[in-house]
């Protein structure tokens, strides 16, 4: 079945091209093109995950490459999900790209042997891997609405009205994408840490074990607590907001490949190479 | 015969001069009927707006038709020609007809790229059609600048940018509050460039206005005006958390607004963005609230710049828009020279050649028992078919076809149609 991720991933160069192409012409019909194109790659993408998690009985993240697939396969729907409820045609610039950076690395890493059946299934488990994924989709479209509103911002204090300004929409409509991601996202995230301190309890019973992939992921849900307290609160908005959430993104990057990658920790198994 | 166009615009004609020329809603339809029987002018239309006055003719003489057409303009206004003469164009054939899907295209407007004049040449064009003084000549010349116009719009950038400063502030407000719904604008003074971008805030559909004047009276005027509400000038502070857009404009010789007033509403707003218009000289507005995060500054000056610049990019667009323009002209020259007796007769024959050759190809495979003698009788057959079935339409067209003017151009016109001479999608008209 890896004709169907390959054919999936074609979906997504092409949709992907169709949306620098619409940022570069700003024509519609050229966005339709490729919005089409990027949404047959994601529902192939979607037949081979449920292919693969039918197979083994449980989602398909076991390797490093198995993972990569299936963080591209989850920032693909999150961003089918935020163009249908904003209608942000820009942002599959920076979601398109980065759904083709997270395939072509998953097709660059070998595979690894099946990992115990048993690590991987449960309801808890389940629930802790996708709150988890799609939560971390989430908020990288949040830092990308985040860095979409940077620019535009600049453009317009700086009262430069060039390339960006014509084609970015208007900062209250980023600022508000920002803001929906960051909820949706945070609320996901507070549930991935959640379901995986009831799943170490069942497995290691240990809720928490001070593992380097425990400890950052709390420095990151922390981050982005504040941040959305600060919104919520105080009415931080727009440029701060847009830094901060650029700046969890960094953070969850770490949390998910360096900690994996540089750090040793018992998140290892599941994204060995 | 050809199209002629004569006229004045506000290039080469003052007002003064224009205003001398122009026709009224009631005058156009009688002159443009006289004018279309004037000889040698078969077809006429009239076009007569604030910024130019534009006759379009078909005629059999060029020469003789400007000529004809200058004359009834002197003689219908009273001038002496040498009078306004100067001042007008003539241009024939290709020329006449670039020069009207330009002047459709939006190409020779005073603001290029403004969207009225279309709907200006379609009035003038539905009177001409209501007076008869359009024929087939002119119903596809002007339809053809329409579809023209319609390209350029579509596929150049020409009618996208804000030209006049109130509108770029409107765009401005837009590019920072998205929609503008739910917003409020405050005007501080008062002024026509002030009051112009207060209108069109409320035509974006702005919620409401507040206005603050130094005399109350004022105020209260200007807002029963815009359906606003007056707030006293001390009161701007506090007006300042409930507001959005803030344009001002007042004869103060210091600043009206400072930025340590605009930084303590900024908490009370939540952080909500600001964007002042400062449209007053000297400055109402401290241009260091721009530093301010959330604020946006901008002076007649940044407007002025932001607009000079969407006029260089119009002038740009309006480059690539003559391309669509020239393409136009071509297709229609094209079509104009098939309206004849002759080009006509021979793609009446070709079409029916290529029909008659084709259905023999497509039989002779099933006829391979046939000698080649019996083969080239059917050909025969078939070529004499196609001769007698072609002999009256053609004795027709020859007969028509030595009348002048219209009636020709009709029997023309209408059997290119009826046979589909001039391909698919250029008959729909």
């Amino acid at each position: 079945m890896d004709w169907l991720l390959k054919l999936s991933f074609l979906g997504y160069l092409a949709g992907s091209a169709g949306f620098a192409a619409y940022f570069a012409t700003n024509r519609q019909a050229v966005f339709r093109a490729g919005q089409g194109l990027f949404g047959a790659g994601a529902a192939l993408h979607t037949a081979f995950v449920l292919w693969a998690w039918a197979g083994a009985g449980y989602p398909p993240v076991n390797g490093l490459k198995e993972t990569l697939f299936f963080a591209a396969w989850a920032m693909a729907l999150a961003f089918e999900l935020v163009d249908l409820r904003y209608g942000l045609r820009v942002l599959g610039v920076v979601a398109g790209p980065a759904v083709i950076a997270l395939m072509a690395a998953g097709f660059l890493v070998p595979g690894t042997a099946p990992a115990d059946p048993q690590l991987l299934g449960g309801v808890w488990m389940l629930t802790h891997v996708m709150s988890l994924f799609f939560g971390y989709a989430a908020l990288f479209l949040a830092a990308g609405a985040g860095a979409l509103y940077l620019l535009q911002e600049r453009s317009i204090k700086r009262k430069s009205h060039g390339f960006f300004f014509r084609r970015l929409p208007s900062l209250d409509n980023l600022d508000r994408m920002n803001h929906g991601c960051l909820a949706v996202g945070f609320t996901l995230l507070t549930l991935g840490l959640i379901t995986g301190a009831v799943y170490a309890q069942a497995v290691w019973v240990r809720w928490w074990s001070w593992d380097p992939k425990e400890v950052w992921s709390a420095i990151t849900w922390l981050t982005y607590a504040a941040l959305l307290h600060e919104r919520l609160a105080v009415g931080w908005r727009g440029r701060r907001a847009a830094v901060l959430s650029i700046l969890g993104l960094v953070l969850i990057l770490f949390t998910f490949l360096g900690v994996n990658l540089l750090l040793e920790g018992h998140h290892g198994p599941f994204t060995r190479i | 015969m050809d199209v002629i166009l004569v006229g004045l615009n506000h290039k080469t004609a003052p007002v003064r001069l224009r205003e001398c020329l122009a026709f009224g809603a009631d005058d156009a339809g009688r002159a443009v009927a006289a004018l279309s029987s004037t000889p040698p002018l078969s077809e006429a239309l009239l076009l007569s707006t604030c910024n130019r006055v534009e006759v379009t003719a078909v005629t059999e003489d060029p020469a003789a038709g400007l000529a004809a057409v200058k004359e009834f303009l002197a003689r219908e206004k009273n001038l002496a020609l040498s009078d306004f003469d100067h001042a007008l164009y003539a241009h024939a054939g290709d020329d006449a007809v670039r020069h009207l899907f330009r002047v459709a295209a939006s190409l020779d407007s005073m603001v290029v790229g403004e969207p009225q004049i279309l709907g200006q040449i379609k009035e003038s064009y539905r009177l001409a059609a209501r007076e008869k003084a359009s024929g087939v000549i002119l119903n596809r010349l002007f339809h053809r600048s329409f579809s023209v116009a319609k390209r350029v719009r579509k596929e150049t950038g020409i009618g996208d940018r804000a030209v006049s400063v109130s509108y770029a502030a409107v765009e401005l407000a837009k590019k920072i509050f998205g929609d503008l719904a739910g917003n409020r604008a405050l005007l501080i003074g008062a002024g026509e460039m002030a009051e112009l971008a207060v209108e069109h805030l409320l035509r974006n559909r702005i919620s409401g206005v507040t206005v603050a004047n130094r005399t109350l009276a004022r105020a209260m005027a200007l807002a029963d005006r815009f359906g606003g509400e007056a707030v006293r000038f001390d009161e701007i502070a506090d007006a300042l958390s409930r507001s959005d857009v803030i344009i001002s404009s007042t004869g103060a010789p210091g600043l009206v607004l400072e930025k340590s007033q605009v930084k303590a509403v900024m908490r009370a707003r939540k952080n909500r963005p600001l964007f002042f218009i400062d449209i007053a000289v000297p400055r109402d507005i401290d241009p260091e609230i721009n530093r301010l995060d959330n604020c946006y500054v901008y002076d007649m000056d940044d407007l002025a710049t932001v607009v000079e610049r969407n006029r260089d990019e119009r002038m740009k667009e309006a480059h690539r828009a003559g391309r669509i323009v020239d393409e136009g002209v071509l297709r229609f020259r094209e079509w104009l020279s098939g309206l004849d007796v002759v080009p006509t007769i021979k793609a009446l024959r070709d079409k029916l050649e290529a029909i008659r050759v084709a259905e023999m190809k497509r039989t002779m495979p099933g006829l391979a028992h046939l000698s080649e003698a019996d083969l080239a009788a059917l050909d025969r057959m078939t070529q004499t078919m196609m001769n007698k079935a072609l002999h009256d339409p053609i004795q027709f067209l020859k007969q028509e076809g030595g009348h002048r003017g219209t009636r020709k151009r009709e029997a023309l016109n209408e059997t290119r149609q009826m046979f589909n001479l001039d391909g698919n999608g250029e008959n729909g008209e």
